[in-house]
């Protein structure tokens, strides 16, 4: 990271290649030599939840929840309950006596909410018959509660008790929800992003949820939301408009839209052509590490440096589809997972030399409140840019048949990632397993007290 | 005159003699002697003037009516003797009732009694003949013959004297199996006859009394037909008296020897209503053209037949066969030990040491065994883990100077004291030495298993003589597997051993084993009826047709399953044992005619019955090294065009008559190799799946693989990629080619499996990721169709984890390989002419490769730092440092990296594959393409 933010200046242009990537086989960079692929799944498998440090859940269309080993590959539990798809899973942790206790909640379109127990596979909470089925939820650790988001908010405590609720969304309901300092919560409705409040009441052990503020300067659809740290957090929408808002004021610091297009479409017309082909530039996820931000803009990535205000590194076509979900890494590293079924793994790097031309694409990008005069001068704007790096690729993992959905990091341990092949992959860094290996061997061996 | 047979000595010339051998020679029985002047001098025959070409089991019998006499001989046929004189051999061997059999009235006692005689284990020579023997005298019961008793003998004969003086302990315990398993089969058959009588002399009784009756009414009581009567009457009766002894005595036989206080007599009664009711299927089931064997009469439908007063014992009378003599059951399975003790035995001295001697020490390399090995050779042991241990401990405490000792039979110290050796002059110049052979492995025995309690050994000193493992001979309890101790002992005849193990294990599983006839006759546990009723099943598998309706599905199934396994691995042993021949034939059949045997002397001989072919091949064996490139030169030079369009496996119409008796032979020991060895069925692949690999399916593709190395330049690169874990792919639009190329590298595949599991030889799907952890060689069909197209697309997909052999186009699409590791495995100018021999070689280098990747595992400074201080790339570096000094090319190390991890799987998850998947390495390495 530190490379990043040093080498920066030199940085004067950047390059970008219109056609898709290909990585040859020779990735010395890639560490990933070793994959184990877990089947148990019949359906597309969609969430991955990681537990602890050496467990995880998977979730998928099958309404199956399974909790597997990511050093064995070993399945350990399978939840069965659900009886249709899994729609939101997250992990809920209570400290325990000696370490702190993970449950799993999981959320279903058979409008259950269940929690579980991995270690045991029992089923230790659910309701059933709500309103509406659950689309999101949230953790909010320090008060030892959680929230659903569907067609409504509703706050629940531990032992599955409905503290309070809001009133009845539109049918788009909630999308995605961020923590929110002294109590707030955002919640992302289709074009708003609505802030609220949740309050204890005279009796401790009930809650009121208030809404606070609706924020209303996305143009389409909110499709990522995250936090980036105390004082901000960010959202990203269908048309690719990211805006960074402030944490406490609620009021919108950057607002960047990213608009990839080609040197000799006029502005105007990049903005029409960013109407017709939204999913193109539609932000699908965002990450942010420290002070970057990364955006998943279609099938393109895109980073963005919180404290100059200024676009670190993009790369208009960086998969052969949507990018699904991207994770910033803190050596500098990104990895991306898509539609194509591939994980690529990504270095920001220092551009060769300022004697690099100018770049033979670039992105338009309004600053708030300068919208205008951006218009005119798109390619300036780009070369102004002082920090430009690129973002080079330096492996990819290929094995799903399928559009991947999700990946987790283990870092150490490895990879897992989930896919609509119903498929789920653990790749591992096949030197340290073997590496691995070799110490229980000898372990074993002592125990045996040879051969 | 009746020649006296020289009786051998089971001793060695320099006994007790110099106990500094020099190690550092070749053992003695792997020298190739000078090669002699004589062009018909086979190097390893020190009796070339035998008459016989091959080792043979005699049996023969002596006959009350015409004396000993042969009876037949296993491998059957003319050939198989020569011009050797069998009823003279027979004479010779026979002459000598070795056996203290005593049967009949003995003094003080009233009626017959049974003598349950051990049987006698000799060695005899003729020199003059050049024949030495294993001779296993035996007593068989039969009710019409004089004192019951029927002499017969069951021999192994050879022409290598020391053959039989150092196989000896096995060829014991062989025949001792095949003897009980006969003697079982004869006390039921007796035990039946017995029981047929008894009914005849009922209804006599029955008939008698009432003319008696009739006889007092019309003349008086006293009138001389009356009187008559009544002593006729007496006499029958007296007569059933006895008969009723005899079946006591021979139905209580197996408990007789159970030396447990609380001795239960024998329940007859239930005994017999078993033995005729599971008889009764197995008579159902025969076709009536059997309609005349013993046991037909034995069913219950039998009608009682008057006795005459007089029985007739007058010499016109016909003798049972050996056939009836023993039942069918067991005459059947007595033959199939036999035929598989001649295939065990068959061969030259050398090699069945060597046989032997690998088989015991794969037994302990169980960290590395799984790559490379046949799974049959060493496989039983992983389920067979109550003898593990033991098994374990005996072959740790042998040192084998293996080569070194097997030059002597066993530790003759421990012999020594309890050889009788008793001499006969009988001919001036002939010494004959009586050898008590039964006192000798007792004693051998004790010495061995001193651990025991003396119970045991009491019950083992019996042991021997009695059935103890008759039930374990009958091959039944392999269907009942499950069921306890008996299974150690089917696992543990089968193979061949090392002499000492040998006998240790056997003599200590006889103690175990002692209540196992226990299974058949009392326990109610396992009823008798069941057992046989599986009968048909578990020995005729030629005979499905016939019996399989009499049994049920359910039994089928696991009985045929677990006899396969078990065929497969006699197959297996049998394979090792007859390599030797199978190679001689292969030559002498491909070059056909056009060769020219320098006739020898015995050839001529054998030419005179016209089986020139085969006469020489196996007396010749060691000139068959120095030919076969001769031979082998002429056989390509016939198989010209045709080898390069299907070039990889011997024509089978060439082939001797000997090598496809032997290829028949073995399909009927296992149907499971069926498909695959027979002559007519050459488009099926070498492996056959559902069914474990053997090592002759190997050697065939041993042959495709040599042909495979001399048409692909690229050969090597194609095996690296097999020995370092990356898939490979054989496309291809003709399924046979692919099959055949697929087969051809099989060989190098590590971790086959004992099924072939990683190998697919034929796919015409798209394959997936999980495909390839599983399958590191895939057949696939090229087609142009969407299926297809769907095929590329995973080709192209999936292309940085496989390799890719385009059998149609012959190229190879693999990571680029210049290492030195698998040069001498595929050495495209090889002088290596023969597939088994490749494969030999084959395996060879590959066990060396595992060698080296065991210590590369077990190294534990290449993996863990030897103090705290030292990081990872200190460790690192000495790993690489250790990979360099192997080979100095890193692909060759990942050859090493690859296996290693594969022992370290093995040994950390155990044999099986596991609960957890599989793991799947790959490196990032860009792919060439090789023409040729």
């Amino acid at each position: 990271m530190l490379r990043w933010i040093l080498g920066g200046r030199e940085v004067q242009g950047a390059v970008e290649k219109n056609t898709v990537l290909v990585i040859g086989d020779e990735q010395p960079k890639n560490v990933y030599t070793e994959l184990q692929v877990l089947k148990g799944h019949f359906d597309i498998v969609r969430f991955l939840v990681q537990i602890d440090d050496v467990r995880f859940a998977s979730g998928g269309d099958d309404g199956l929840v399974l909790v597997w080993n990511v050093e064995t590959g070993e399945r350990l539990q399978e939840l069965r309950g659900h009886s249709q798809q899994i729609t939101a899973m997250a992990a809920y942790s209570r400290p325990g006596r000696w370490a702190p206790h993970t449950d799993l909640l999981t959320a279903s379109s058979d409008r259950t909410l269940s929690m579980w127990d991995p270690d045991t596979g029992n089923r230790v909470q659910t309701v059933s018959d709500l309103q509406s089925s659950v689309k999101c939820l949230l953790v909010l650790d320090h008060l030892g509660l959680w929230v659903s988001g569907g067609n409504e908010m509703c706050v629940w405590n531990r032992n599955f008790d409905l503290l309070c609720r809001t009133d009845h969304h539109s049918d788009a309901g909630i999308a995605a929800m961020v923590e929110l300092p002294k109590n707030c919560i955002a919640a992302a409705v289709d074009k708003e992003i609505v802030i609220y409040r949740l309050s204890s009441v005279a009796n401790e052990a009930d809650m009121a949820v208030t809404e606070v503020r609706r924020l209303t300067d996305h143009r389409d659809s909110i499709r990522a939301l995250i936090t980036i740290n105390d004082q901000l957090f960010a959202s990203g929408s269908h048309i690719g408009e990211l805006i960074v808002w402030h944490s406490l004021d609620w009021t919108p610091q950057v607002f960047e839209c990213i608009l990839w297009d080609h040197p000799h479409v006029s502005p105007q017309e990049e903005i029409k052509l960013g109407g017709q082909k939204q999913s193109e530039m539609s932000i699908h996820h965002m990450a942010s590490v420290g002070e970057f931000i990364a955006a998943a803009v279609g099938s393109g990535l895109y980073i963005y440096n919180i404290l100059t205000r200024s676009v670190v590194a993009y790369r208009k076509t960086a998969h052969d589809s949507n990018i699904r979900q991207i994770l910033l890494l803190p050596e500098g590293q990104l990895m991306s997972c898509s539609e194509d079924g591939s994980v690529r793994i990504w270095e920001l790097q220092d551009l060769p030399l300022p004697a690099e031309p100018a770049s033979a694409g670039f992105f338009g990008m309004w600053s708030f409140g300068r919208t205008s005069k951006q218009a005119s001068q798109p390619v300036k704007k780009v070369q102004e840019a002082p920090a430009l790096r690129t973002l080079e690729l330096i492996g990819d993992l290929i094995g799903h048949s399928g559009a991947i959905q999700m990946f987790i990091n283990f870092t150490d341990r490895g990879l897992v990632s989930c896919s609509t092949d119903h498929l789920i992959i653990i790749w591992k860094n096949g030197e340290r397993e073997s590496g691995l290996r070799s110490s229980s061997l000898f372990h074993k061996l002592d125990q045996n007290g040879g051969l | 005159m009746i020649g006296s047979p020289d009786l051998v000595a089971f001793t060695k010339e320099n006994d007790f003699g110099d106990a500094n051998v020099d190690h550092s020679l070749l053992p003695e029985e792997f020298n190739v002697p000078p090669f002699p002047y004589s062009e018909n001098e086979n190097p390893w025959s020190k009796t070339s003037y035998a008459k016989f070409t091959k080792d043979f089991i005699l049996i023969s019998e002596f006959s009350e009516q015409v004396g000993p006499q042969p009876l037949l001989t296993i491998p059957d046929g003319p050939k198989v003797c020569g011009t050797f004189d069998l009823n003279y051999f027979s004479l010779r061997i026979m002459s000598v009732d070795y056996q203290a059999s005593f049967v009949g009235h003995p003094p003080g006692c009233s009626y017959p009694k049974l003598n349950f005689v051990e049987d006698s284990k000799v060695v005899l020579g003729d020199s003059k003949e050049g024949a030495f023997a294993y001779v296993h005298h035996l007593t068989l019961y039969d009710l019409e013959a004089r004192g019951f008793v029927r002499p017969f003998c069951v021999a192994y004969i050879s022409a290598d004297e020391r053959k039989i003086m150092q196989q000896f302990l096995e060829l014991s315990a062989e025949f001792s199996k095949a003897s009980e398993c006969l003697k079982t089969g004869n006390r039921k058959a007796f035990a039946n006859e017995i029981e047929k009588k008894l009914k005849d002399l009922e209804y006599t009784r029955a008939i008698l009394h009432k003319e008696t009756e009739l006889q007092k009414q019309s003349n008086g009581c006293f009138s001389t037909q009356a009187i008559e009567k009544a002593n006729e009457l007496a006499n029958v009766e007296k007569s059933i008296y006895e008969h009723k002894d005899l079946l006591r005595q021979i139905t209580s036989y197996p408990n007789r020897k159970m030396k447990d206080p609380d001795f239960l007599p024998y329940d007859s009664e239930n005994t017999v209503e078993s033995t005729d009711l599971g008889q009764d299927p197995m008579n159902d089931s025969k076709p009536q053209g059997q309609s005349d064997s013993p046991d037909i009469k034995r069913s219950p439908s039998y009608t009682p037949q008057l006795i005459k007063a007089k029985s007739a014992k007058c010499f016109d009378k016909r003798l049972k066969t050996l056939e009836e003599l023993c039942d069918l059951y067991f005459y059947h399975q007595t033959m199939d030990q036999l035929k598989q003790i001649e295939k065990t035995f068959r061969g030259d001295l050398c090699y069945i040491y060597t046989n032997q001697i690998g088989q015991a020490l794969l037994k302990k390399q169980k960290v590395t065994n799984f790559l490379f090995e046949d799974y049959s050779s060493w496989e039983e042991e992983e389920t067979d883990k109550d003898t593990y241990n033991e098994k374990d401990n005996l072959l740790n405490n042998l040192p084998p100077p293996a080569s070194i000792q097997a030059g002597e039979p066993v530790s003759l110290e421990s012999f020594a004291s309890c050889v009788e050796t008793l001499h006969i002059k009988m001919d001036p110049g002939d010494e004959v030495k009586v050898f008590q052979e039964e006192d000798s492995t007792e004693a051998c025995a004790c010495d061995v298993a001193q651990g025991l309690s003396d119970e045991c050994m009491d019950a083992m000193m019996k042991g021997s003589l009695s059935s103890g493992e008759s039930i374990e001979v009958l091959g039944t309890e392999k269907s009942f597997k499950a069921q306890g101790p008996q299974l150690n002992e089917t696992v543990t005849h089968l193979s061949p051993h090392y002499p000492v193990t040998v006998r240790k294990r056997i003599v200590t599983k006889r103690a175990n084993s002692e209540d196992s006839i226990e299974v058949l006759s009392t326990t109610d546990s396992i009823i008798p009826e069941d057992l046989r009723a599986s009968y048909p099943c578990a020995i005729y598998e030629e005979d499905y047709s016939d019996t399989g309706e009499d049994c049920t599905n359910n039994m089928h199934e696991p009985i045929f399953s677990i006899n396969s396994d078990t065929v497969a691995h006699n197959e297996c042993v049998y394979d090792a044992a007859t390599l030797v021949q199978v190679d001689a034939t292969c030559c002498m059949g491909q070059e056909g005619l056009s060769y020219r045997v320098p006739a020898p002397e015995l050839a001529q001989e054998c030419s005179a019955n016209g089986v020139v072919k085969q006469e020489p091949q196996s007396c010749r064996q060691g000139d068959l090294a120095l030919q076969v490139d001769f031979t082998l030169d002429d056989a390509s030079i016939s198989d010209g065009p045709v080898s390069s369009i299907t070039p990889y496996e011997l024509n089978p119409n060439c082939l001797s008559d000997e090598t496809s008796r032997m290829t028949l032979d073995d399909c009927s020991d296992s149907t499971s190799f069926m498909s695959t060895s027979t002559c007519s069925d050459r488009t099926n692949p070498p492996f056959l799946y559902g069914s474990p690999i053997t090592v002759k399916q190997k050697k065939k593709a041993g042959q495709c693989a040599l042909r495979f190395i001399r048409q692909y330049p690229f050969a090597q690169q194609a095996i690296h990629c097999l020995l370092s874990g990356r898939p490979l792919i054989v496309l291809g639009s003709d399924e046979r080619t692919v099959k055949k190329l697929v087969s051809a590298l099989s060989i190098y595949v590590p971790n086959l499996g004992k099924y072939g599991e990683s190998v697919k030889a034929w796919l015409s799907s798209p394959f997936q990721l999980t495909d390839l952890q599983i399958w590191k060689l895939i057949g696939i069909h090229k087609v142009t169709s969407p299926a297809g197209f769907s095929i590329l697309h995973s080709l192209k997909r999936y292309g940085r984890y496989i390799s890719i052999l385009d059998a149609d186009q012959k190229t190879l699409r693999c990571p680029p390989y210049r290492g030195t590791l698998v040069e001498r495995l595929a050495d495209h100018r090889t002088q290596i002419k023969h597939g088994s021999t490749y494969f030999l070689h084959a395996q060879s280098s590959l066990t060396q490769l595992c060698a080296k990747a065991f210590l590369y595992t077990f190294c534990h400074h290449l993996h863990l730092s030897v103090n705290p201080s030292e990081d990872q790339e200190v460790v690192a570096a000495r790993r690489t440092q250790f990979l360099r000094h192997f080979s100095c090319d890193p692909e060759d190390g990942k050859v090493l990296q690859f296996l290693s991890e594969l022992i370290k799987c093995h040994y950390l998850r155990g044999p099986g594959k596991g609960v957890n998947p599989p793991i799947f390495g790959f490196n990032y390495v860009t792919s060439v393409v090789y023409k040729i």
